[in-house]
Protein backbone atom coordinates (compact mmCIF):
# COMPACT_ATOMS: atom_id res chain seq x y z
CA UNK A 1 0.00 0.00 0.00
CA UNK A 2 1.18 3.44 -0.77
CA UNK A 3 2.08 5.61 2.21
CA UNK A 4 -0.65 8.08 1.30
CA UNK A 5 -3.39 5.48 1.67
CA UNK A 6 -1.91 4.26 4.95
CA UNK A 7 -1.81 7.83 6.19
CA UNK A 8 -5.41 8.39 5.08
CA UNK A 9 -6.55 5.29 6.94
CA UNK A 10 -4.61 6.32 10.02
CA UNK A 11 -6.00 9.85 9.97
CA UNK A 12 -9.56 8.61 9.62
CA UNK A 13 -9.02 6.20 12.51
CA UNK A 14 -7.72 9.03 14.70
CA UNK A 15 -10.67 11.16 13.58
CA UNK A 16 -13.09 8.37 14.47
CA UNK A 17 -11.45 7.74 17.83
CA UNK A 18 -11.54 11.45 18.67
CA UNK A 19 -15.24 11.61 17.90
CA UNK A 20 -15.95 8.37 19.75
CA UNK A 21 -14.04 9.43 22.84
CA UNK A 22 -15.72 12.84 22.78
CA UNK A 23 -19.10 11.16 22.43
CA UNK A 24 -18.55 8.95 25.41
CA UNK A 25 -16.98 11.82 27.35
CA UNK A 26 -20.41 13.41 27.42
CA UNK A 27 -21.72 10.18 28.93
CA UNK A 28 -18.78 9.93 31.31
CA UNK A 29 -19.24 13.54 32.34
CA UNK A 30 -22.81 12.89 33.35
CA UNK A 31 -21.92 9.67 35.13
CA UNK A 32 -18.99 11.24 36.99
CA UNK A 33 -21.13 14.22 37.93
CA UNK A 34 -23.81 11.89 39.21
CA UNK A 35 -21.43 9.67 41.18
CA UNK A 36 -19.70 12.64 42.78
CA UNK A 37 -23.11 13.89 43.88
CA UNK A 38 -24.32 10.51 45.17
CA UNK A 39 -26.64 9.99 42.21
CA UNK A 40 -26.78 7.27 39.54
CA UNK A 41 -26.68 9.28 36.32
CA UNK A 42 -28.13 8.20 32.97
CA UNK A 43 -28.98 4.51 33.13
CA UNK A 44 -32.12 4.10 31.04
CA UNK A 45 -30.94 4.15 27.41
CA UNK A 46 -29.33 0.76 26.92
CA UNK A 47 -27.37 -1.20 29.54
CA UNK A 48 -25.93 1.26 32.11
CA UNK A 49 -27.25 4.05 29.87
CA UNK A 50 -24.52 3.37 27.33
CA UNK A 51 -26.72 4.47 24.44
CA UNK A 52 -27.31 7.85 26.04
CA UNK A 53 -24.88 9.73 23.76
CA UNK A 54 -26.72 8.33 20.72
CA UNK A 55 -30.04 9.41 22.16
CA UNK A 56 -28.62 12.88 22.84
CA UNK A 57 -27.29 13.08 19.30
CA UNK A 58 -30.60 12.05 17.79
CA UNK A 59 -32.37 14.57 19.96
CA UNK A 60 -30.07 17.37 18.83
CA UNK A 61 -30.54 16.44 15.16
CA UNK A 62 -34.29 16.62 15.44
CA UNK A 63 -34.39 19.94 17.27
CA UNK A 64 -35.62 22.99 15.44
CA UNK A 65 -32.85 24.84 13.69
CA UNK A 66 -33.13 28.51 14.42
CA UNK A 67 -31.04 31.37 13.09
CA UNK A 68 -31.78 34.79 14.58
CA UNK A 69 -33.07 37.31 12.04
CA UNK A 70 -30.38 39.89 12.73
CA UNK A 71 -27.56 37.37 12.90
CA UNK A 72 -24.78 37.39 10.34
CA UNK A 73 -25.89 34.23 8.58
CA UNK A 74 -22.63 32.98 7.15
CA UNK A 75 -20.49 33.73 10.16
CA UNK A 76 -23.21 32.22 12.33
CA UNK A 77 -22.96 29.00 10.35
CA UNK A 78 -19.17 29.12 10.28
CA UNK A 79 -18.66 29.47 14.04
CA UNK A 80 -19.39 25.90 15.17
CA UNK A 81 -17.67 24.38 12.16
CA UNK A 82 -14.55 26.42 12.74
CA UNK A 83 -14.50 25.48 16.41
CA UNK A 84 -14.86 21.83 15.50
CA UNK A 85 -12.14 21.89 12.83
CA UNK A 86 -9.60 23.57 15.10
CA UNK A 87 -10.45 21.14 17.87
CA UNK A 88 -9.81 18.17 15.56
CA UNK A 89 -6.69 19.59 13.89
CA UNK A 90 -4.56 19.42 17.01
CA UNK A 91 -4.46 15.64 17.02
CA UNK A 92 -2.31 15.64 13.85
CA UNK A 93 1.01 15.86 15.71
CA UNK A 94 0.24 13.69 18.72
CA UNK A 95 2.19 10.43 18.66
CA UNK A 96 -0.27 7.70 19.59
CA UNK A 97 2.29 4.92 19.82
CA UNK A 98 5.63 3.65 18.58
CA UNK A 99 5.93 2.66 14.89
CA UNK A 100 3.66 -0.21 13.95
CA UNK A 101 5.44 -2.86 11.85
CA UNK A 102 3.26 -5.09 9.69
CA UNK A 103 5.52 -7.21 7.51
CA UNK A 104 7.87 -4.77 5.84
CA UNK A 105 5.70 -1.70 6.05
CA UNK A 106 6.34 0.63 8.94
CA UNK A 107 3.35 2.70 9.99
CA UNK A 108 4.17 5.67 12.19
CA UNK A 109 1.30 6.14 14.62
CA UNK A 110 1.34 9.90 14.31
CA UNK A 111 -0.40 12.17 11.82
CA UNK A 112 2.83 13.91 10.98
CA UNK A 113 6.07 14.26 12.89
CA UNK A 114 6.55 18.00 12.49
CA UNK A 115 9.85 19.24 13.83
CA UNK A 116 7.87 22.16 15.28
CA UNK A 117 5.01 20.02 16.54
CA UNK A 118 4.73 21.89 19.81
CA UNK A 119 4.47 25.22 18.01
CA UNK A 120 1.84 23.75 15.71
CA UNK A 121 -0.26 22.76 18.71
CA UNK A 122 0.00 26.25 20.13
CA UNK A 123 -0.91 27.78 16.80
CA UNK A 124 -4.01 25.64 16.39
CA UNK A 125 -5.10 26.01 20.01
CA UNK A 126 -4.96 29.78 19.73
CA UNK A 127 -6.99 29.57 16.51
CA UNK A 128 -9.61 27.63 18.45
CA UNK A 129 -10.95 30.75 20.11
CA UNK A 130 -11.93 32.16 16.70
CA UNK A 131 -14.78 29.68 16.41
CA UNK A 132 -16.17 30.92 19.72
CA UNK A 133 -15.52 34.55 18.81
CA UNK A 134 -17.11 34.30 15.36
CA UNK A 135 -20.11 32.41 16.69
CA UNK A 136 -20.63 34.79 19.59
CA UNK A 137 -20.23 37.90 17.47
CA UNK A 138 -22.43 36.68 14.63
CA UNK A 139 -25.30 35.84 17.00
CA UNK A 140 -25.98 39.56 17.46
CA UNK A 141 -26.81 39.04 21.11
CA UNK A 142 -25.28 40.72 24.13
CA UNK A 143 -24.84 37.55 26.09
CA UNK A 144 -23.18 35.80 23.18
CA UNK A 145 -20.89 38.73 22.57
CA UNK A 146 -19.93 38.95 26.24
CA UNK A 147 -19.23 35.24 26.29
CA UNK A 148 -17.13 35.48 23.16
CA UNK A 149 -15.14 38.44 24.48
CA UNK A 150 -14.53 36.60 27.72
CA UNK A 151 -13.33 33.55 25.80
CA UNK A 152 -10.96 35.67 23.75
CA UNK A 153 -9.44 37.58 26.65
CA UNK A 154 -9.20 34.44 28.76
CA UNK A 155 -7.42 32.55 26.01
CA UNK A 156 -4.97 35.37 25.37
CA UNK A 157 -4.17 35.68 29.08
CA UNK A 158 -3.63 31.99 29.66
CA UNK A 159 -1.81 31.29 26.41
CA UNK A 160 1.02 33.48 27.67
CA UNK A 161 1.48 31.48 30.85
CA UNK A 162 1.06 28.24 28.92
CA UNK A 163 3.71 29.22 26.40
CA UNK A 164 6.10 30.26 29.16
CA UNK A 165 5.60 26.99 31.02
CA UNK A 166 6.35 25.12 27.82
CA UNK A 167 9.52 27.14 27.21
CA UNK A 168 11.01 25.65 30.37
CA UNK A 169 10.11 22.20 29.04
CA UNK A 170 11.66 22.93 25.65
CA UNK A 171 14.85 24.19 27.32
CA UNK A 172 15.10 20.77 28.93
CA UNK A 173 14.20 18.61 25.95
CA UNK A 174 15.93 20.82 23.36
CA UNK A 175 13.40 19.82 20.71
CA UNK A 176 9.96 20.87 19.53
CA UNK A 177 9.08 17.53 17.94
CA UNK A 178 6.41 15.69 19.87
CA UNK A 179 7.85 12.29 18.97
CA UNK A 180 11.27 13.17 20.33
CA UNK A 181 9.82 14.65 23.49
CA UNK A 182 7.97 11.40 24.10
CA UNK A 183 10.95 9.21 23.35
CA UNK A 184 13.11 11.15 25.82
CA UNK A 185 10.66 10.17 28.56
CA UNK A 186 11.01 6.39 28.33
CA UNK A 187 11.14 4.53 31.63
CA UNK A 188 10.59 6.79 34.60
CA UNK A 189 12.01 9.92 32.97
CA UNK A 190 8.64 11.59 32.85
CA UNK A 191 8.87 15.33 32.43
CA UNK A 192 6.45 15.92 35.27
CA UNK A 193 9.14 14.72 37.68
CA UNK A 194 11.59 17.33 36.38
CA UNK A 195 9.06 20.09 35.74
CA UNK A 196 6.40 19.86 38.48
CA UNK A 197 5.83 23.62 38.58
CA UNK A 198 5.70 23.85 34.81
CA UNK A 199 3.22 20.99 34.73
CA UNK A 200 0.99 22.69 37.26
CA UNK A 201 0.96 25.92 35.28
CA UNK A 202 0.33 24.02 32.06
CA UNK A 203 -2.54 22.10 33.66
CA UNK A 204 -4.25 25.23 34.95
CA UNK A 205 -3.84 26.87 31.56
CA UNK A 206 -5.20 23.78 29.82
CA UNK A 207 -8.36 24.12 31.90
CA UNK A 208 -8.62 27.76 30.88
CA UNK A 209 -7.94 27.04 27.20
CA UNK A 210 -10.61 24.36 26.97
CA UNK A 211 -13.12 26.63 28.74
CA UNK A 212 -13.68 24.01 31.39
CA UNK A 213 -14.79 24.72 34.92
CA UNK A 214 -13.54 26.47 37.03
CA UNK A 215 -12.68 28.67 34.04
CA UNK A 216 -15.91 28.24 32.09
CA UNK A 217 -16.70 31.93 32.13
CA UNK A 218 -17.40 32.13 28.37
CA UNK A 219 -20.49 29.96 28.77
CA UNK A 220 -21.21 30.87 32.39
CA UNK A 221 -24.90 29.90 32.66
CA UNK A 222 -25.53 31.87 35.82
CA UNK A 223 -24.63 35.20 34.26
CA UNK A 224 -24.76 34.86 30.49
CA UNK A 225 -27.62 32.45 29.79
CA UNK A 226 -25.47 30.19 27.62
CA UNK A 227 -22.57 32.49 26.81
CA UNK A 228 -21.31 32.34 23.24
CA UNK A 229 -23.80 29.63 22.24
CA UNK A 230 -26.91 31.32 23.61
CA UNK A 231 -28.46 31.71 20.15
CA UNK A 232 -27.42 28.32 18.84
CA UNK A 233 -29.81 25.44 18.56
CA UNK A 234 -29.96 21.98 17.04
CA UNK A 235 -26.74 20.35 15.82
CA UNK A 236 -24.89 23.67 15.67
CA UNK A 237 -25.18 23.81 19.45
CA UNK A 238 -24.21 20.16 19.44
CA UNK A 239 -21.04 21.03 17.53
CA UNK A 240 -20.03 23.62 20.10
CA UNK A 241 -20.63 21.27 22.99
CA UNK A 242 -19.03 18.37 21.19
CA UNK A 243 -15.96 20.34 20.17
CA UNK A 244 -15.43 21.19 23.83
CA UNK A 245 -15.15 17.49 24.59
CA UNK A 246 -12.80 16.94 21.68
CA UNK A 247 -10.70 19.79 23.03
CA UNK A 248 -10.68 18.04 26.36
CA UNK A 249 -9.57 14.77 24.78
CA UNK A 250 -6.80 16.48 22.83
CA UNK A 251 -5.53 18.50 25.77
CA UNK A 252 -5.49 15.34 27.89
CA UNK A 253 -3.45 13.72 25.13
CA UNK A 254 -1.08 16.71 25.02
CA UNK A 255 -0.66 16.70 28.81
CA UNK A 256 0.01 12.96 28.78
CA UNK A 257 2.46 13.34 25.90
CA UNK A 258 4.39 16.31 27.19
CA UNK A 259 4.55 15.53 30.91
CA UNK A 260 3.57 11.94 31.54
CA UNK A 261 5.69 10.04 29.08
CA UNK A 262 3.10 9.64 26.34
CA UNK A 263 2.95 5.99 25.35
CA UNK A 264 5.86 5.03 27.58
CA UNK A 265 5.48 3.06 30.78
CA UNK A 266 8.40 1.50 32.65
CA UNK A 267 7.30 -2.12 32.46
CA UNK A 268 6.37 -1.94 28.79
CA UNK A 269 9.61 -0.27 27.71
CA UNK A 270 11.57 -3.30 28.86
CA UNK A 271 9.51 -5.63 26.62
CA UNK A 272 10.74 -6.99 23.29
CA UNK A 273 9.65 -4.79 20.39
CA UNK A 274 6.72 -6.21 18.44
CA UNK A 275 3.02 -5.92 17.80
CA UNK A 276 2.12 -6.63 21.44
CA UNK A 277 4.38 -3.91 22.72
CA UNK A 278 2.98 -1.43 20.21
CA UNK A 279 -0.60 -2.09 21.21
CA UNK A 280 0.19 -2.07 24.92
CA UNK A 281 1.91 1.28 24.43
CA UNK A 282 -1.18 2.67 22.73
CA UNK A 283 -3.23 1.31 25.62
CA UNK A 284 -0.94 3.03 28.12
CA UNK A 285 -1.34 6.35 26.34
CA UNK A 286 -5.11 6.00 26.31
CA UNK A 287 -5.17 5.04 29.98
CA UNK A 288 -3.30 8.26 30.73
CA UNK A 289 -5.64 10.23 28.48
CA UNK A 290 -8.72 8.79 30.17
CA UNK A 291 -7.29 9.57 33.56
CA UNK A 292 -6.88 13.20 32.58
CA UNK A 293 -10.36 13.35 31.08
CA UNK A 294 -11.62 12.05 34.42
CA UNK A 295 -9.46 14.64 36.14
CA UNK A 296 -11.04 17.40 34.06
CA UNK A 297 -14.49 16.22 35.14
CA UNK A 298 -13.46 15.66 38.72
CA UNK A 299 -12.24 19.26 38.96
CA UNK A 300 -15.38 20.55 37.26
CA UNK A 301 -17.62 18.98 39.86
CA UNK A 302 -15.44 20.09 42.78
CA UNK A 303 -14.52 23.71 42.22
CA UNK A 304 -16.82 26.69 41.87
CA UNK A 305 -16.34 29.08 38.97
CA UNK A 306 -13.78 31.86 39.29
CA UNK A 307 -14.91 35.44 39.32
CA UNK A 308 -13.65 37.35 36.30
CA UNK A 309 -11.19 39.52 38.20
CA UNK A 310 -9.91 36.46 40.06
CA UNK A 311 -9.39 34.76 36.71
CA UNK A 312 -7.36 37.67 35.39
CA UNK A 313 -5.41 38.02 38.65
CA UNK A 314 -4.55 34.34 38.62
CA UNK A 315 -3.46 34.46 35.00
CA UNK A 316 -1.41 37.64 34.98
CA UNK A 317 -0.25 38.06 38.57
CA UNK A 318 0.31 34.46 39.61
CA UNK A 319 0.84 32.12 36.69
CA UNK A 320 2.98 34.31 34.44
CA UNK A 321 5.45 35.30 37.20
CA UNK A 322 5.54 31.66 38.33
CA UNK A 323 6.23 30.54 34.79
CA UNK A 324 9.08 33.06 34.50
CA UNK A 325 10.51 31.86 37.80
CA UNK A 326 10.24 28.32 36.51
CA UNK A 327 12.20 29.24 33.38
CA UNK A 328 14.92 30.85 35.48
CA UNK A 329 15.19 27.83 37.79
CA UNK A 330 15.33 25.49 34.82
CA UNK A 331 18.02 27.62 33.23
CA UNK A 332 20.15 27.67 36.38
CA UNK A 333 19.85 23.90 36.83
CA UNK A 334 20.71 23.27 33.19
CA UNK A 335 23.76 25.57 33.43
CA UNK A 336 24.95 23.84 36.59
CA UNK A 337 24.66 20.46 34.89
CA UNK A 338 26.81 21.67 32.00
CA UNK B 1 -25.77 41.18 76.03
CA UNK B 2 -24.42 37.69 75.74
CA UNK B 3 -27.10 35.01 75.77
CA UNK B 4 -24.99 31.95 75.10
CA UNK B 5 -21.32 31.15 75.11
CA UNK B 6 -21.48 29.79 71.58
CA UNK B 7 -20.25 32.98 70.00
CA UNK B 8 -17.00 32.53 68.17
CA UNK B 9 -14.81 35.49 67.46
CA UNK B 10 -13.92 35.57 63.76
CA UNK B 11 -11.14 37.90 62.78
CA UNK B 12 -10.92 38.93 59.16
CA UNK B 13 -7.28 38.36 58.45
CA UNK B 14 -5.56 38.72 55.11
CA UNK B 15 -5.12 35.31 53.49
CA UNK B 16 -1.88 33.50 54.08
CA UNK B 17 0.32 32.44 51.20
CA UNK B 18 -1.03 28.88 51.25
CA UNK B 19 -4.57 30.19 51.14
CA UNK B 20 -3.78 32.56 48.31
CA UNK B 21 -2.43 29.91 45.97
CA UNK B 22 -5.65 27.92 46.55
CA UNK B 23 -3.87 24.59 46.02
CA UNK B 24 -4.22 23.00 49.49
CA UNK B 25 -7.90 23.93 49.53
CA UNK B 26 -8.35 22.50 46.04
CA UNK B 27 -6.68 19.22 46.99
CA UNK B 28 -8.86 19.00 50.09
CA UNK B 29 -12.00 19.64 48.09
CA UNK B 30 -11.08 17.07 45.50
CA UNK B 31 -10.54 14.55 48.25
CA UNK B 32 -14.06 15.19 49.49
CA UNK B 33 -15.61 14.74 46.04
CA UNK B 34 -13.57 11.61 45.42
CA UNK B 35 -14.84 10.08 48.65
CA UNK B 36 -18.37 10.66 47.38
CA UNK B 37 -17.57 8.65 44.26
CA UNK B 38 -17.67 5.48 46.36
CA UNK B 39 -20.55 6.35 48.64
CA UNK B 40 -23.92 4.69 48.51
CA UNK B 41 -26.21 6.39 46.01
CA UNK B 42 -29.35 7.99 47.33
CA UNK B 43 -31.39 7.37 44.18
CA UNK B 44 -34.49 5.16 44.29
CA UNK B 45 -35.21 3.75 40.81
CA UNK B 46 -38.84 4.73 40.96
CA UNK B 47 -41.02 2.52 38.79
CA UNK B 48 -39.03 -0.58 39.74
CA UNK B 49 -38.25 0.35 43.33
CA UNK B 50 -40.63 2.15 45.61
CA UNK B 51 -39.98 3.98 48.79
CA UNK B 52 -41.73 2.12 51.62
CA UNK B 53 -44.66 4.16 52.88
CA UNK B 54 -45.44 4.90 56.49
CA UNK B 55 -48.03 2.74 58.26
CA UNK B 56 -50.13 5.82 58.93
CA UNK B 57 -49.84 7.28 55.43
CA UNK B 58 -53.18 8.62 54.21
CA UNK B 59 -53.59 7.85 50.53
CA UNK B 60 -56.48 6.96 48.28
CA UNK B 61 -59.83 6.21 49.92
CA UNK B 62 -61.50 2.84 49.89
CA UNK B 63 -65.10 1.87 50.79
CA UNK B 64 -64.88 -1.39 52.68
CA UNK B 65 -67.10 -4.44 52.52
CA UNK B 66 -67.94 -6.64 55.51
CA UNK B 67 -67.12 -10.34 55.92
CA UNK B 68 -70.02 -11.40 53.69
CA UNK B 69 -68.97 -9.00 50.98
CA UNK B 70 -71.73 -6.49 51.57
CA UNK B 71 -71.00 -2.78 51.51
CA UNK B 72 -70.65 -1.29 54.95
CA UNK B 73 -71.59 2.26 54.03
CA UNK B 74 -75.07 3.33 55.04
CA UNK B 75 -74.94 6.81 53.58
CA UNK B 76 -75.32 8.50 56.94
CA UNK B 77 -73.40 11.50 55.63
CA UNK B 78 -71.13 11.93 58.65
CA UNK B 79 -68.06 11.74 56.49
CA UNK B 80 -69.38 14.48 54.23
CA UNK B 81 -70.11 16.54 57.31
CA UNK B 82 -66.69 15.95 58.78
CA UNK B 83 -64.89 16.74 55.55
CA UNK B 84 -63.23 20.16 55.89
CA UNK B 85 -62.72 20.43 52.15
CA UNK B 86 -66.29 19.44 51.27
CA UNK B 87 -65.02 16.86 48.86
CA UNK B 88 -67.58 14.14 49.58
CA UNK B 89 -71.12 14.01 48.21
CA UNK B 90 -73.58 11.13 48.35
CA UNK B 91 -77.17 10.15 47.58
CA UNK B 92 -78.84 7.70 49.91
CA UNK B 93 -81.29 5.04 48.77
CA UNK B 94 -83.38 2.30 50.38
CA UNK B 95 -82.20 -1.27 49.91
CA UNK B 96 -84.42 -3.52 47.73
CA UNK B 97 -85.19 -6.96 49.23
CA UNK B 98 -83.28 -8.75 46.45
CA UNK B 99 -80.12 -6.67 47.15
CA UNK B 100 -79.76 -7.95 50.70
CA UNK B 101 -76.42 -9.61 49.98
CA UNK B 102 -75.00 -6.40 48.49
CA UNK B 103 -75.62 -3.88 51.27
CA UNK B 104 -75.33 -4.58 54.96
CA UNK B 105 -77.98 -2.19 56.27
CA UNK B 106 -81.36 -1.16 54.93
CA UNK B 107 -80.03 2.16 53.68
CA UNK B 108 -77.13 2.44 51.30
CA UNK B 109 -75.28 5.01 49.19
CA UNK B 110 -76.62 5.02 45.65
CA UNK B 111 -74.07 7.60 44.61
CA UNK B 112 -70.89 8.22 46.56
CA UNK B 113 -68.38 10.64 45.09
CA UNK B 114 -65.11 12.06 46.36
CA UNK B 115 -63.52 14.90 44.47
CA UNK B 116 -59.81 14.15 44.70
CA UNK B 117 -58.91 17.68 43.65
CA UNK B 118 -60.70 19.04 46.71
CA UNK B 119 -59.68 16.30 49.11
CA UNK B 120 -56.83 17.22 51.44
CA UNK B 121 -56.31 13.64 52.68
CA UNK B 122 -56.76 14.66 56.32
CA UNK B 123 -58.50 11.40 57.25
CA UNK B 124 -61.37 13.03 59.15
CA UNK B 125 -63.91 10.98 57.11
CA UNK B 126 -62.19 7.86 58.35
CA UNK B 127 -62.51 9.06 61.94
CA UNK B 128 -66.10 10.19 61.52
CA UNK B 129 -67.40 6.93 60.01
CA UNK B 130 -69.47 4.98 62.58
CA UNK B 131 -69.62 1.87 60.38
CA UNK B 132 -65.88 1.55 59.68
CA UNK B 133 -66.70 1.82 55.99
CA UNK B 134 -64.26 4.40 54.65
CA UNK B 135 -60.52 4.14 55.01
CA UNK B 136 -57.50 5.89 53.54
CA UNK B 137 -55.14 3.30 52.16
CA UNK B 138 -51.48 3.57 53.12
CA UNK B 139 -50.11 1.96 49.96
CA UNK B 140 -51.95 3.74 47.18
CA UNK B 141 -51.98 7.37 46.12
CA UNK B 142 -54.59 9.23 44.11
CA UNK B 143 -53.37 8.92 40.51
CA UNK B 144 -52.62 11.87 38.23
CA UNK B 145 -54.72 12.68 35.21
CA UNK B 146 -55.11 15.23 32.44
CA UNK B 147 -58.87 15.72 32.89
CA UNK B 148 -60.67 17.29 35.82
CA UNK B 149 -63.53 14.80 35.45
CA UNK B 150 -61.14 11.94 36.16
CA UNK B 151 -60.61 13.20 39.67
CA UNK B 152 -64.20 12.72 40.75
CA UNK B 153 -64.09 9.19 42.07
CA UNK B 154 -67.43 7.39 42.08
CA UNK B 155 -68.36 4.10 43.68
CA UNK B 156 -66.87 2.22 40.74
CA UNK B 157 -63.41 3.29 41.83
CA UNK B 158 -63.89 3.62 45.58
CA UNK B 159 -65.60 0.41 46.67
CA UNK B 160 -63.35 -2.46 47.58
CA UNK B 161 -63.33 -5.02 44.73
CA UNK B 162 -65.82 -7.81 45.39
CA UNK B 163 -63.79 -10.68 43.98
CA UNK B 164 -60.78 -9.98 46.13
CA UNK B 165 -62.83 -10.37 49.24
CA UNK B 166 -64.21 -13.78 48.34
CA UNK B 167 -60.92 -15.47 47.56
Amino acid sequence: MSPIIIKLIFVSIVFGISLFVAMYSTYAERKVAAFLQDRLGPNRAGPFGLLQPLADGVKLFFKEEFIPLKADRWLFLMGPGFFMITALMTSAVIPFGPDLKIGDTVIPLQGTDLNVGLLYIFGVVSLGVYGVLIGGWASNNKFSLLGAIRAASQNISYELAMGLSIIALVMMTATLSMREIVDQQSGWHWNVLYQPLGFLIFLVCAFAETNRAPFDLPECETELVGGYHTEYSSMKLGFFLFAEYINMFISSAVIATLYFGGYHAPFIDSMDPGMLKTFLSIGVLFAKIFFFIFFFMWVRWTLPRFRYDQLMNLGWKMLIPLAVVNIIITGIVLLMKM
Amino acid sequence: MQLTNKRKHMARKPMTFLERIYLPAIVKGMGITLSHLFKKKATIQYPEQKRPMSEVFRGLHILKRDDQGAERCTACGLCALACPAEAITMTAAERKPQDKHLYREEKYAEVYEINMLRCIFCGLCEEACPKAAIFLQNDKMAPASYEREDFIFGKDRLVEPFLLKKS
